[in-house]
This record gives C-alpha cells, structure tokens and sequence, in this order.
C-alpha cells in the first residue's frame, strides 16, 4: 500500500502544487472557485429547506436532458446541452412534486423514484441511439482538468474566452443577484412558508423559482464537477456553517468561506496526490466540515439542540418546500 | 360487480399495450433483416438453455427477495434516499477490499463494501443524532464525501502497474451477464439471510417502523434494529452492485416497494408484493435487454433496464391501484362533486318550495337561478343532473317549471334534515352561535350517514325546529311524502 501515497517531502507537498505549472492550476482553481461559490450560496437554502437530496436528484435526472438536446441539436455544443439539461432538471421538480401531492407516496421515495428512473432512461437512449458518443462517465465525474483552458500565453484571457467559463460565471453572477435582490423573501419562505404566504410572497412561486435557479447551477457545475459530487458542493459549506451559527446572513458568509477554502484545499492536495480535482474538493470540505462538527458536539454546545437529537427515521418529515 | 373487477379491463389492457408497445416498434422498424435474431433470442431466453441467463434470472429472484423485504421497511420508514446514500458510500469500501488482496477477490471486495456501508449508514445517523442537521443533508453529505474518497482510491490504484483492475467499472452500470457462481452464493446467502431476520424480526421491525415512541416504551432496542436493517441493507445493496450497478440499486430497492406501498396497507402484504413485483421487475428487465441485444447489436446494460420496468410497474400503481391511483381518485372526485352539486340543488328546490309552505308542486327555474345568483343556464345545467337522476321533471308549459319527483323529494328532505339537525347540534351541544352553523353544516349534510343522523336526532331528542325556526323534515318524511303532508305540518309548525 505504500506506493499509494508518495513519501512524505515538505517541498513537494507544499510548494510545488503552487510552482509547477501554475497557470493551469491556477485556471483550475478559478473554475473550481466559481463553481463552489454558485452552488454554496443557493445550498444554503436547500439545507435549511431540508431538501438536499433535490439536488442529487437533479444532478442525475439531467441525463436524459443531455441526451435528448444532443438528438435534437445534433451538436454537443455546451449551450444547447445546458438547456436540455436544465428542462430535465425542471421537468424533474415537477415531477416529484406531482407524485408527492398526488399520491401517498412520500417526499423521499418520490425523489427517488423520479431520479433513478429519469437516470435510467439516459442510460438507456445513449446505448440505444447509434452514434451518441457521449460518456456518462462524464456527467457522473465531471472533468475540471479538462475545462481548464489549456494554459496559453496568456492564461487570463483564454480562461474568459471559454464558453464554459462564461457559462459558469454568468450563473455565478445570476445567483449571487437574485441571493442579494430577494434575501427577505428567501429568508421568510424558508424559515416560515405560512408567513411568507401572508406577507404575499407567494411560496410556491418562490420555490419554482429557486428549483430553476437550483438546475442552473447543479447543470452548469456538473461539467466541472461530476453529478454524484455536486450534492457535496451544494451542501457541505451549507450544512458546516448551519452548524455554527444561528443567523442566516453570517451562514452565508460562513458557507462562502468553506467554499473558498475547501476549493482551495481541494486543488492542492488533488495536484499533490494526482487525483480527480473535484473529489479532493470535496474530500477537503468534508474535512472542514468534521471539525466544525467537532466543535459543534462539544459538551458545553449539546444543552441548545436536545430536541434535534431525533434518531433517522424519526426526522423524516422533510416536506418539499411550498406548504 | 366490485368496481375493482369491472376496472380490470382496460388496465390489463393498458399492461399488455405498454409491454407489447416497444417490442413490436422495434420489430417494425428494423423489419425482416434482424427478425430472426429476434425470435432466436426468444427461444434462448426462454429455453434457459445459457448458463448466463440462468444465472440472470437465479440473480434477479435473489435480487427481488432482498430488495423487496428490504426495500419496505426503508420507504415505511421514510428513508427511501438511504439505498442511494449506501450504493455510493460502499465504493470506497470496494477500493480497499480490492488494495487489500490486490485482485478481485469476490469476498474481500464484499467485506470491504459492507464495512464501507455499515460506516456511512452510521455516520448518518451520528451525524443527526448528534447536530441539528436533518436527514438530507446527512444523506447527501455522507454520500458525496464516501464516494469523493472512493474515487480518490480508485484512482491511485489505477496508477499501480501491473495489477488487474478490469471490473472495477462494473461497481456503476452492473453486468448482470458476468454473474459468476461466487456472486450468486452470495446473492442467494443474503437473501435467506433477510427472509430470516425478517421473518424472527417482523414484530419489533413493525413497531419501530410505524411506532418509535410505542417501540421505545416497550423496550424494543430500537437502534440495535435500526443497524441490523441497515447492515442487511449494505448487504444486499454490495451483492447487487455486480447485477444492477450502483446508480440503479436505489431504483430496485425502492421503486417496487413505493409500487407495493400504493396497492395495499397492511405490511406482511406489502412485503410480499413488493419482493413479488422486484422479481419481476428484474425478470422482465433482463428479458428485454436481452431481446434488445438482437435489435441493436451490442449488450444493453441490464440495470437500467430493469430499473425502468420497476418504474413502469410504479407508474401503473400510481394511476390505477384501487385506493390511491390516481384515475379512480379523480373519478371518485368527479362523482363527489356531482353528488354534492344535486344535493345542493335539491336543497334549494326544498327550501323554494318551503317558503311557498308547499302549496306550489312546481319551482320556476328563474327563481331558482335568482336565490343562488346564477344565470338561467347554470341552473340549467344543474337541474339537469337532477332529470337525469330520476329526481326532477321539466315542464315548460308556462314558462319552465322544475317538479321533483317523489324519490327527489325524498331525498330533499333528507339533505335538509342533515343539514337542520347538524346546526341544530352545533348550537345547542357545541355552543357555536344559530348565525355560525350554516357553513359547517353545507359541509356535513353530504357525508352524514343514515345512522349517524339517527343518532343524531336520538340524542336531540327528536326535535322538530332547527336553531333558525325551520322544520326539521322527520324520518318519515324521508320516507314517503306526499306533498300535501308536508304543507298539513308547515300549518302545524307555524305559530
């Protein structure tokens, strides 16, 4: 097993991920930065919205969006698979919401059903229709190397000459607006629906809105990133700074934090170990997120949350968001 | 006839349309070219005549047992998401199995996986035991970190020269044709494995599903359960990555289960219908992804296939299963709020003719159309109903005149006399104001039964005048009436 990990070198672990071939990491991290920053800031939500697992959900249902757009466009241009993706992501919500009012089926099988059999079908019509040489294997893991403009003369320029880049910056820019133009609404909707209701917010569109706004960033991010680890980045900066603070605006700086952090420890230890960038990202916000758990499981903290302590099946009464 | 027996029609019809449907558009649209193939692969498939298939089918019987006995319990118990969580958490497990024999041992890869499993499950419920965090998030985290380490792993072992990692690939879409002998075993072990536990464990399994607080004060321990499902489930979730792959064992587990969980209530049922359903799930699924391996010349990955005729059993359940589908609600619905809409108009045909003390047999419709504020048409179109039922005639000889016949009568009355004895209750048992009662009562005089409002009148003893002054019709007024009756007792009600 030794061969796995390289011998320990402080120069090698600590300096070189930052001096050989900087330009592409730095390429790489910027990416990566925007991505994480898009998705901690509307993962807030879902977590205080308990419904985290939506966005695993979308992640995976965008498949058959992908595969649909490229039949129909023909190309695998980046924008046209975007906007399958994003149908797929809608068409998803929807779908879950359906069954789950419909029916008495709960918030969670619905979820899962929706996704797996949405997943399913996308695996199906690429082995299916001839010529598709789209790789699930990508949308699963997603490639940040590859997005990464190949380092040029000029890294700057090539970065915001790439569609991708100005895709995933747009988003950025997009979410962060709508973050700061409706934090009340969001605030009041996700804390209080009833409230919300009669102050004449109107939650249910508040929610569509914010599962538009959730496919965008989950569709635009899983390029980079992968399906199954962009959850990670919507949630782990989320659920670290829920458990440190009680006040939403000081989560959402906390979460920002994580994510700028977490992104940063990320690719530094995926150039040192030579591993899949997004999976060391979130490998380092796991472990940001266990010490804040530390910190949080302290003794002198555990008086405040004795009624949260319900095992897990007793929690479950996660309702998808419009009441 | 039962209702359920007069429906079975056009849903078998509908299965065997959405059964037969690709088959035959794929038949027409590859013609005769690869006809024979496909009737070749018929015979093969159901010839057994492959080790492969027999395997495929042993494999998916196992499957279908251990997802359906499991499955149940975790969608009762709202967890549904907890399969997908383990699917992904076990990869990092099958990494190390893997690093630590350096080959595919199929026993140290299980070990390793149920470990793995076992780890994430528990994090899980650390995690919200511990902090305020719910379900989801802990879900979701658990699943993404796990699998970010897996991958991590995976990775560096690629790296290692000269070691056979071929397969490895699998653990995502499955390959349900490369079943060994070893897979089965262990497939077949754990599904006996969970008919036991289940079957010596059904009781405190049922009451810690349904009743924590129950299963606590009687001293279940309901956590050691909880990990003994949970350790079933990493189980039967790492056997059944080799057949489905990890992205369709969460479709497995819980979609036939969801699908049984529409059909029935009672659990034992459940239980067997959705192992019976994933059996067939998988069954008809590797069915069709064999046959389509003749359409399309290349394997079909058996797990999404069998993955999507989960769903199309779901979905079947979900419009058409005799208490929650979707069709018979809505039909039931309709049917509610015609009911609802004649009753009303009985009502206000009563109480026309009331006001009138019953010297007039017929109403003009454009009084009626006036008292409810509606245009001449939408009474109209009210009536109508009632025609159609047997409780009203038009005539039109001066004008038109609605006249209820003796059964509308009847059941005017009837609906009155719910309406009159509920207010009368709300006012003088539930101290609700005479000038608050109407709404309530609009309500309940639609589902009162007819030895609710026995009991009712039984316990107002027998009164004669609602909170408002009216007469409250009697049950034999209900029964028979001639109209005249009814305007000799307004007489006698009258002060």
């Amino acid at each position: 097993m030794n061969h796995l990990i390289p011998p320990f070198d402080a120069y090698r672990v600590f300096v070189e991920p930052w001096t050989i071939n900087l330009s592409q990491t730095l390429l790489m991290t910027s990416i990566a930065l925007i991505v994480a920053l898009s998705a901690a800031l509307i993962g807030n939500y879902l977590v205080l919205r308990r419904m985290s697992m939506l966005g695993d959900a979308i992640s995976h249902s965008a498949l058959p969006g992908i595969v649909i757009a490229f039949l129909v466009s023909g190309s695998r241009d980046s924008f046209a698979l975007t906007i399958g993706a994003l149908v797929a992501g809608i068409v998803t919500t929807v779908l879950i919401e359906f069954i789950h009012r419909r029916s008495i089926v709960k918030v969670d099988a619905a979820i899962g059903i929706v996704f797996s059999m949405l997943f399913a079908l996308g695996v199906l019509l690429i082995e299916l229709v001839p010529h598709t040489d789209l790789d699930p294997d990508c949308v699963l893991f997603g490639q940040l190397e590859w997005l990464g403009v190949h380092a040029s003369s000029d890294p700057m320029k090539a970065l915001f000459a790439s569609s991708q880049f100005q895709l995933l910056f747009g988003v950025f820019i997009l979410t962060a607006a709508l973050n700061l133009t409706f934090f009340k609404e969001l605030l009041v909707s996700s804390f209080d629906p009833l409230l919300a209701g009669a102050q004449g917010f109107r939650p249910t569109f508040i929610h569509y809105a914010m599962m538009c706004m959730l496919s965008l960033v989950v569709v635009s991010a899983f390029e980079a990133v992968g399906a199954i680890l962009v959850i990670a980045m919507l949630i782990l900066p989320a659920a670290t700074a829920y458990l440190l603070t009680n006040r939403l605006r000081t989560m959402i700086t906390l979460s920002i934090t994580h994510a700028v952090i977490s992104t940063i420890g990320g690719i530094h230890l995926a150039v040192w170990l030579d591993c899949p960038a997004s999976a060391c990202m979130v490998i380092a916000g796991t472990f940001f997120f266990c010490i804040a758990w530390f910190i949080h499981t302290r003794p002198s903290r555990q008086v405040d949350d004795t009624q949260e302590t319900e095992s897990l099946t007793n929690s479950a009464e996660s309702e998808l968001a419009p009441h | 006839m039962t209702p359920k027996f007069r429906h079975s029609p056009p849903f078998l019809a509908l299965l065997i349309f959405m059964f037969a449907m690709p088959s035959e558009a794929h038949a027409a649209k590859i013609s005769e070219l690869v006809e024979v193939d496909l009737g070749d692969q018929f015979v093969r498939f159901f010839s057994l005549q492959d080790a492969a298939i027999r395997h495929i089918l042993l494999g998916c019987l196992f499957m279908g047992i251990n997802f359906g006995l499991l499955g149940s319990f975790v969608v009762v118990r709202r967890m549904a998401l907890v399969g997908d969580t383990l699917s992904h958490a076990v990869l990092p497990g099958v990494a190390v199995g893997f690093l630590f024999t350096m080959s595919k041992e199929p026993w140290a890869i299980l070990l390793g996986a149920t470990m793995a499993g076992l780890l994430g499950a528990a994090t899980v419920s650390w995690i919200q035991r511990s902090t305020r965090l719910k379900q989801d998030a802990a879900l979701g985290m658990v699943l993404a970190s796990f699998f970010a380490v897996g991958i991590c792993l995976i990775k560096m072992i690629e790296r290692i020269p000269s070691v056979n990692k071929s397969g490895l690939d699998h653990f995502f879409y499955g390959q349900a044709a490369a079943l060994g002998r070893a897979d089965l075993w262990m497939m077949g072990g754990t599904a006996v494995l969970s008919t036991i536990i289940v079957v010596l464990l059904y009781r405190p399994l049922l009451a810690t599903s349904f009743d924590q607080v129950f299963a606590r004060s009687i001293g279940l321990p309901e956590r050691m359960l909880f990990h003994v499902l949970m350790l079933l489930l990493a189980l039967a979730i790492v056997v059944a990555l080799q057949a489905v792959g990890a992205l369709m064992v969460s479709a497995m587990l819980i979609t036939p289960a969801t699908t049984a969980f529409l059909l029935t209530k009672r659990m034992h049922v459940m239980l067997c219908l959705a192992t019976g359903l994933a059996i067939a799930a998988g069954m008809l699924g590797a069915f069709l992804s064999f046959v389509g391996e003749g359409l399309v010349s290349h394997a079909l990955p058996t797990g999404p296939s069998m993955a999507l005729c989960a769903g199309g059993f779901f979905l079947l359940a979900f419009l058409f299963s005799p208490h929650h589908g979707l069709v018979f609600r809505y039909r039931r619905h309709l049917s509610q709020t015609r009911q609802i809409t004649v009753e009303n108009t009985l009502k206000a045909i009563y109480r026309a003719m009331e006001s009138d003390r019953f010297k007039e047999e017929g109403i003009a419709v454009r009084r009626l159309a006036g008292d409810a504020r509606e245009t001449f048409e939408e009474t109209m179109t009210r009536l109508r109903l009632l025609v159609r039922d047997g409780l009203a005639t038009f005539a039109s000889t001066r004008g038109e005149v609605i006249y209820l016949t003796p059964e509308g009568l009847q059941h005017a009355s009837r609906v009155v006399r719910n309406h009159r004895l509920w207010e009368l209750y709300l006012t003088n048992e539930a101290d609700y104001d005479a000038d608050h009662v109407h709404a309530d009562a609009e309500k309940v005089e639609h589902i009162l039964g007819e030895d609710q409002v026995m009991e009712l009148e039984r316990y107002l003893d027998y009164p004669e005048q609602d909170p408002h002054g009216k007469r409250i019709p009697s049950l034999r007024d209900t029964q028979r009436l001639p109209l005249r009756d009814l305007a000799v007792k307004e007489e006698e009600v009258e002060p």
